[in-house]
């Protein structure tokens, strides 16, 4: 089941006017920015099918800079966040595709300061839901309904036990799981969905754990 | 759990309960919260929708100018003139574009089940309240009633315009507004999916072609054309009238006609009405100079 909650139907609120194109976009650009953990730098957005042919008219261009400004599909400053990122002198660029994908309303948001980059493919499936398809290259889906918590850990035996060891002493729940990696040994990525918030606590001793690079979290 | 229609008409027939408490009671099983705190971000919703209309029909303005004012015109004319669709009908279509001109002009709404479909289920819902008088719950319970079957359609074919045309968001929310309205009537189950599969039917194969690649026109009206088929198909389901197809088929036609629309007809602004010299015309006039890379 794509939607499971019947809020997904009646709603989300929201400023319009398009659930799939402005309330989708904003979710999108606000779990790059969770996922990033603090405010980029610079953004560049690359939009493509239905979302490249009228993100102008829909304000998506507008959405995703104000998801990534950490906003709520229905918070008013959504339609100045352009303005806003500017003032923050955040470095924005869009780009327009011509590539066919999978779905016809797909963003790739790829942000950035010194510290870092991260970048992310999300599509907006219709009624303002979302998927992420794809973290730094790997892909994934991640449905947004529930917490989860996404793993950036080395290749090597023992990491992902001392993961969910660490989940298992604080007795969260583990709904689904997925660990996928590029090459055998190098990086790679856990993505944990669970039935409970993650606290602030839980994730600093997960970052300490074996192997690990980079956690982050995604509350529900 | 339903997957189809004809599971949520058989759990509510089997359990004997409306269609709104089989979702009510699902939701309450699948996100583990209780009924109270569901019951009330529903009135939350309620209440989001109710300020949007009010709103509309106080007339506004989107930014393109392309939308608003509508609302007030039509609820004008049902002051000073009686109205041939009759009044019912034409309360729910002005309601149904006082929200989506407020949608159009970058307002708050509450998406049911798109922002642009926002105004078929509360333009019905505020027209008929004025004939049912139903208690604050039973408003809220049309809420529950209408996503038990925007629910079946999200999940079995979709709601999205780009990926099956307007008929998967109007037409949705059409269907789901006249299976409430059913409920709200005092209809039978059965006949809330005869309603929906009436009204979705008469939905299919509408286009997405957005003027300029806005939720404009022509969203605003073909919400008003929505509310009115939601009405009539309720009316024609209370009357006994059944649907030959059944309600789940009509989705699954829905959606295969969806993905055999060529794309310049979802949601791209590439064909219908946004391709016409018009509707060009228009595009050229309000974007002016790209605002690529600004």
């Amino acid at each position: 089941m794509k939607y499971r909650s019947v809020f997904d139907i009646i709603g989300p609120v929201m400023i319009g006017p398009s659930s799939s194109h402005t309330a989708g976009a904003a979710r999108i650009g606000r779990v790059a920015r969770d996922l990033f953990n603090r405010e980029p730098k610079w953004a560049h957005i690359h939009l493509y099918g239905s979302f490249a042919k009228t993100y102008r008219g829909h304000g998506t261009d507008v959405a995703i800079i104000g998801g990534l400004l950490d906003f709520d599909t229905f918070d008013p400053r959504i339609s100045e966040s352009l303005e806003i990122a500017n003032r923050l002198g955040m470095n924005i660029k869009f780009f327009e595709e011509d590539a066919v994908t999978d779905h016809p309303n797909t963003a790739r948001v790829t942000i950035g300061d010194d510290q870092g980059t991260l970048e992310i493919v999300g599509i907006s499936i219709g009624g303002g839901k979302i998927e992420i398809t794809e973290l730094n290259g790997f892909p994934l889906r991640l449905s947004g309904n529930h917490p989860a918590i996404i793993v950036m850990h080395n290749d090597r035996y023992g990491a992902i036990a001392s993961i969910t060891q660490i989940l298992a002493k604080h007795e969260i729940n583990i709904g689904h799981m997925e660990v996928s990696r590029k090459e055998i040994g190098k990086e790679a990525l856990m993505v944990i969905e669970v039935d409970q918030n993650i606290g602030e606590e839980i994730l600093q001793e997960l970052h300490k754990a074996d192997h690990i690079l980079q956690v982050a979290r995604i509350a529900e | 759990m339903f997957r189809n229609v004809k599971e949520l008409v058989e759990l509510a027939e089997k359990e004997n309960i409306p269609i709104s408490e089989i979702m009510i009671r699902q939701e309450m099983k699948i996100s583990e919260r209780s009924r109270e705190d569901l019951m009330e971000q529903m009135d939350h919703n309620l209440q989001v929708m109710e300020k949007a209309v009010e709103d509309g029909l106080q007339g506004v303005r989107s930014h393109s100018g392309l939308t608003g004012g509508d609302a007030v015109l039509i609820q004008n004319y049902m002051k000073n003139h009686e109205p041939l669709s009759g009044y019912l009908l034409l309360d729910a279509v002005s309601k149904a574009v006082a929200t989506n001109e407020v949608n159009a002009a970058m307002g708050t709404i509450c998406a049911t089940p798109t922002a642009g479909s926002a105004g078929c289920v509360p333009g019905t819902l505020f027209a008929v309240k004025n004939r049912l008088n139903p208690t604050r719950e039973q408003m809220i319970r049309y809420l529950f009633t209408s996503g038990a079957f925007g629910y079946v359609i999200a999940n079995n074919a979709s709601i999205s315009g780009a990926a099956g045309g307007c008929q998967a968001e109007v037409g949705s929310a059409a269907g789901m507004a006249s299976a409430a309205i059913v409920e709200m009537a005092g209809g039978t189950p059965q006949q809330s999916a005869d309603a929906m599969a009436i009204t979705l039917k008469n939905m299919l194969g509408l286009v997405c072609d957005p003027v300029a690649g806005l939720v404009e026109v022509p969203c605003v009206k073909r919400n008003a054309m929505g509310a009115s088929n939601a009405i009539v198909a309720a009316d024609m389901a209370l009357a006994g009238v059944t649907s030959r197809i059944p309600c789940d088929e009509v989705i699954d036609a829905m959606y295969k006609i969806g993905q055999t629309m060529p794309v310049s007809l979802r949601e791209t602004a590439l064909g219908g009405l946004a391709a016409t010299p018009t509707g060009k015309e228009l595009e050229a006039k309000i974007y002016g100079i790209p605002r690529m890379g600004d």
